[in-house]
């Protein structure tokens, strides 16, 4: 798939390198050159200095062939911009912003642009951790974990 | 009136000021504590201390009976966002977005924002005003509709010059609403002659802009 990533923190970077190394075209975006070092050192997919909410530089992102769109900055308004532009203008099939605050995820999910809310996400598995309820995020957490361990070098 | 302005800035302190000096209610929301503490100094208790970005917010600024809401921060993407809220989530009938980077009137119209102002496009359109032989100017676009005003000078050596209306070739859907002639208005019909030095004011679709200077200027 071609993907493309709007901010290269460390979520952006993460996301983008399982994503490469799965076999995926994946371009990034950043305002800020010395976020790329985020990057894991053997990516191979394509930088882009540049705002994610800027249409040439989505079109030099090749927004225009994306099959999926993620906007991970830390900035909820960019990210649901830069996701509205995606699917309204440039007719992404999947896109998804991370929106930090809960109520504008529920409201922007309900006019069709997939939102995540770290802020919902972590906070009701870690409820759910310290009430004993650890099937909430199980396979989750399985699944985090091992990709952090391979980043780490520790299997491989 | 009672208007809900987001964002405490230059624009945002004197449009409140210049709303209240016209008789209208206001509240602007502004995020920054010291920046609300000022503006509540100088024209009163109008100020909600908070982001605009968040409904709850807007709602206790009283969005809901408010009659527009104007986003005149200096971030083209928090503008989008307090516009599309106060849209869906308060109902509010009408709502002007301030635009940065003149390229996002494009952007926000096509996201459903369709009142955009852009102080780039504003100045330019000053300065072109003041250019020698006028030439081609749109004047404004027209609230609700996808029309705009165009004046155009009819210049010496363009294709208009000596043109009947009717002969210009403009796009179907506009209307040459007059003729300034020697300081004076000629009603327009299509067989209106133009001459040099007229000043055409038309009204045409907002896409056809290009079409309608093409016709007038030749170019």
């Amino acid at each position: 798939m071609n993907i493309v990533i709007v901010g290269c923190g460390r979520v952006g970077a993460f996301l983008a390198g399982q994503l490469d190394k799965a076999g995926h075209h994946v371009t990034i975006i950043d305002l800020d050159r010395a976020s790329f070092v985020h990057l894991p050192q053997d990516f191979n997919g394509t930088t882009l200095l540049g705002s994610g909410t800027d249409l040439d530089i989505l079109r030099q992102a090749g927004i225009e062939k994306a099959d999926a769109l993620f906007t991970l900055t830390q900035g909820d308004n960019r990210n649901l911009m830069s996701a509205q532009i995606a699917k309204q203008i440039f007719g992404v099939k999947q896109v998804i912003a991370k929106v930090n605050d809960p109520i504008r995820a529920n409201t922007y999910r309900a006019h069709g642009i997939g939102t995540f809310s770290r802020t919902s996400i972590l906070g009701t598995l870690l409820e759910a951790m310290l009430m004993g309820d650890p099937e909430v995020g199980k396979v989750l957490l399985e699944k985090s974990k091992k990709a952090e361990a391979e980043l780490a070098g520790d299997l491989v | 009136m009672y208007f809900v302005i987001a964002g405490g800035g230059e624009v945002g302190f004197h449009l409140a000021k210049a709303l209240l000096e016209a008789n209208h209610e206001i509240m602007l929301i502004e995020s920054d504590r010291r920046r609300s503490q000022f503006i509540q100094e100088q024209l009163g208790s109008v100020v909600i201390n908070a982001p605009a970005d968040e409904g709850r917010f807007q709602i206790e600024a009283g969005c809901e009976r408010a009659d527009a809401v104007l986003a005149v921060t200096g971030e083209d993407p928090a503008n989008l966002i307090i516009c599309q809220l106060a849209k869906w989530k308060c109902r509010v009938p009408r709502v002007i977005a301030r635009v940065n980077d003149p390229k996002n009137e494009i952007v926000f119209k096509a996201l459903g924002i369709d009142e955009t102002i852009s102080s780039t496009r504003v100045i330019m359109s000053v300065i072109e005003q003041e250019l020698p032989s006028g030439g081609f100017l749109p004047l404004m676009p027209l609230t609700g509709s996808h029309l705009e005003l165009i004046e155009a000078e009819i210049a010496a050596g363009t294709p208009s010059a000596g043109k009947t209306v009717g002969n210009l070739g403009l796009p179907t859907g506009s209307v040459v609403g007059g003729v300034v002639r020697k300081g004076g208005v000629l009603h327009a019909d299509d067989d209106t002659r133009l001459e040099v030095g007229d000043r055409v004011v038309v009204l045409a679709p907002t896409k056809d802009e290009n079409a309608v200077r093409k016709a007038l200027t030749g170019s």
